[in-house]
């Protein structure tokens, strides 16, 4: 007998899909019109199954058509994919508000190209993004992983204009690069294991060559679509060059997919071939991305391609949880030379909350300030850093979220970037890898830095008069604010979140969790 | 001897190498499309081996790899078709297809200049 909740694992997946189909057929002002109905209807579907799972204290299990795996295919919501779902909905509603007034047909107009692109593929993206979080075999998060790309590379073009083109073609090619690879992977599981299913898998899977190689093509597939560093030069041309509700979303969510999946599988999937050194490569590369996306966000002249690059850098934020998470009771070091045994593996559970804090918190911040660069970039019709004086008084209220959530990536308190970046501390104390520390600290001081050259010539005020374009309307200044607003009071909810966040993860009993 | 499902997975193995060496060496977009073809196609004839070497109960190929060969068939073809049709707006729009790294950096900047 199958728990009742789980339903709604389907209709978040089948809500956003529905949408898209009849805002394709209905078309014109209607695409909006039905985006902007279902979001809070999606955010309703996310917030009773994050209830679901807190009611029922374990991951919520849908099998489709009544096939329990290894025949049939299974739907599978635990706490992490239940905040993201919830963070997604939350965050889509936001930008569809914010994009009614940008992407709508003009007046006399039946129908506008960019405008049902749009809506089309923010329906498509949001369902894609909820495959990714629900889906339970690996080959469904494939289908999940293309879906996913399919609807955010044609969003980076929407102008049509050839710098985005262009930069829309690299993201595709990365993509691709990495899905295949991905793809590959999954075809070695399925050939030594026989099934695709993670439950499944993570009961067979050993510490054995093919496996390795399998873990090393998809994680390398997906860091590649996650713009880890070095694979990170597609991701400030595409989401600079997007129009400000379409980098919003890919900021703040799509990134965050490929990322999730790494999670899922080295977690989930694969713990026993959690290698120490493995783990270490990843904090390092998350490293490198924090201080090379900071300095680079530093020495930018735009607005939009600064905080494209501070994504850069607070990916790599994410990055650090793999080392922190996984402390070996020996010395790192000692327990590499150990070589196949399997080391014993106590999970830090700060660093799992605090990755799963930032990655939210973050989620929230950056579509805020790519909103608010937004609004900047139309009331005054440039976004060049050196000529912002003066709009903090024509745009207070955007100028203010932006600073919210600028407090929030800084890591300032009380801020939900705080208190994720407080969780990692303690956990590079409580495992005893110090150096991650300095990381951490460092790439505050870096994105203090560059927030800080943007916001000391907003507050100065202009030394000649400045001239404005297009008023902005207040309710989407407001909506902004809002999301700058959740950044911050992420702060205080930690403590909640934090059971949340361990529910129906299949590692918790073999790992020994505190 | 060597049977065939051993050299099928051979080809495959030589299809996926020469397509990952394409896709990271040539830098023209076009050469890189087709590299992804030819690295998809590898992976896809690693998948009907599997299929042909997995099989039990009787069958003379394991169906499920060849149900999910259709589904990655579909999306690569997908994934060329965008890939194309982007790189024909881009020659469209700027008569070249190559990917110049040190145009694109400038270009979302120069082009929101263009805006105002």
């Amino acid at each position: 007998m199958m728990p009742e909740p789980s339903i709604l694992l389907v209709l978040a997946l089948v809500l956003p899909v529905a949408g898209l189909l009849l805002a394709l057929v209905a078309g014109g002002r209607h695409a909006g019109r039905i985006a902007l109905l279902l979001t809070p209807v999606g955010l309703a579907v996310a917030a009773a199954i994050a209830v679901g799972v807190v009611r029922a204290d374990e991951a919520l299990v849908y099998h489709l058509g009544g096939w329990a795996p290894p025949l049939g295919v299974a739907l599978r919501a635990d706490g992490l994919s239940a905040i993201l779902l919830l963070t997604t909905a939350a965050i889509i509603g936001a930008t569809g508000w914010f994009a009614r007034a940008e992407f709508r047909p003009a007046p006399g107009q039946v129908e506008g190209r960019a405008s049902l692109a749009f809506w089309t593929l923010l329906l498509a993206l949001w369902g894609a993004l909820n495959l990714v979080f629900l889906g339970n075999d690996l080959f469904t998060l494939f289908v999940a992983l293309e879906l996913l790309t399919f609807s955010a590379v044609p969003l980076v073009c929407l102008d049509g204009r050839a710098g985005t083109i262009e930069a829309a073609l690299r993201y595709l090619l990365f993509a691709l690069f990495g899905s295949v690879l991905y793809l590959l992977g999954v075809v070695l599981l399925y050939g030594a294991y026989g099934t695709l299913d993670i439950g499944l898998l993570s009961d067979l899977i050993q510490r054995e060559p093919i496996a390795l190689a399998a873990a090393a093509l998809m994680t390398v597939g997906l860091l590649a679509k996650t713009a880890l560093f070095p694979l990170h030069l597609w991701l400030p041309p595409a989401h600079a060059g997007a129009p400000a509700a379409a980098s919003a979303v890919l900021s703040a969510l799509v990134v965050k997919a490929s990322l999730f999946l790494i999670v899922r599988l080295w977690f989930d999937v694969m713990p026993e071939l959690m290698n120490p050194t493995a783990a270490q490569v990843l904090g390092a590369l998350g490293a490198a991305a924090i201080l090379f996306g900071g300095v680079l966000a530093l020495r930018q002249a735009r607005l939009k391609m600064l905080i494209a690059y501070s994504t850069v850098a607070q990916i790599g934020y994410l990055f650090l949880v793999f080392p922190l998470i996984t402390r070996p009771e020996s010395v790192p070091l000692a327990a590499a030379d150990l070589g196949a045994e399997l080391v014993a593996i106590s999970v830090s559970t700060s660093a799992w909350s605090g990755g799963v804090l930032q990655a939210v918190s973050h989620a929230f911040a950056k579509a805020a300030m790519f909103l608010a660069a937004g609004l900047i970039a139309q009331r005054l019709g440039h976004d060049r850093i050196a000529d912002l004086g003066g709009i903090g008084r024509a745009l207070p209220i955007t100028v203010l979220a932006f600073g919210l959530a600028g407090m929030s990536l800084m890591g300032l308190p009380p801020s939900g970037g705080f208190a994720a970046k407080w969780l990692l501390l303690m956990a590079t104390i409580e495992t005893g890898q110090w150096w991650w520390s300095l990381v951490i600290l460092g790439g505050g001081l870096l994105t203090g830095g560059y927030l800080f050259r943007v916001l000391a010539p907003v507050l100065a005020g202009a030394s000649e008069p400045v001239t404005l374009h297009a008023p902005v309307a207040r309710y989407r200044e407001l909506v902004v604010l809002a999301l700058a607003l959740c950044s911050v009071l992420l702060g205080f909810v930690r403590l909640g979140a934090f059971d949340l966040v361990q529910i129906g993860r299949l590692t918790t009993a073999g790992m020994g969790l505190p | 001897m060597i049977d065939g499902t051993t050299l099928f997975g051979l080809c495959a193995a030589a299809l996926i190498g020469f397509g990952l060496f394409g896709l990271i060496v040539h830098p023209q977009p076009l050469r890189k499309i087709l590299a992804f073809n030819l690295l998809g196609g590898g992976v896809f004839l690693l998948f009907g081996v599997i299929a042909r070497r997995g099989a039990g109960a009787g069958l003379s190929s394991d169906p499920v790899p060849q149900a999910l060969v259709i589904t990655g068939l579909v999306v690569a073809f997908a994934a060329t078709a965008l890939a194309v049709a982007l790189l024909l707006r881009l020659a469209q729009a700027t008569g070249r297809i190559t990917l110049d790294a040190a145009a694109s950096d400038a270009a979302p900047t120069q082009t929101q200049d263009a805006d105002s």
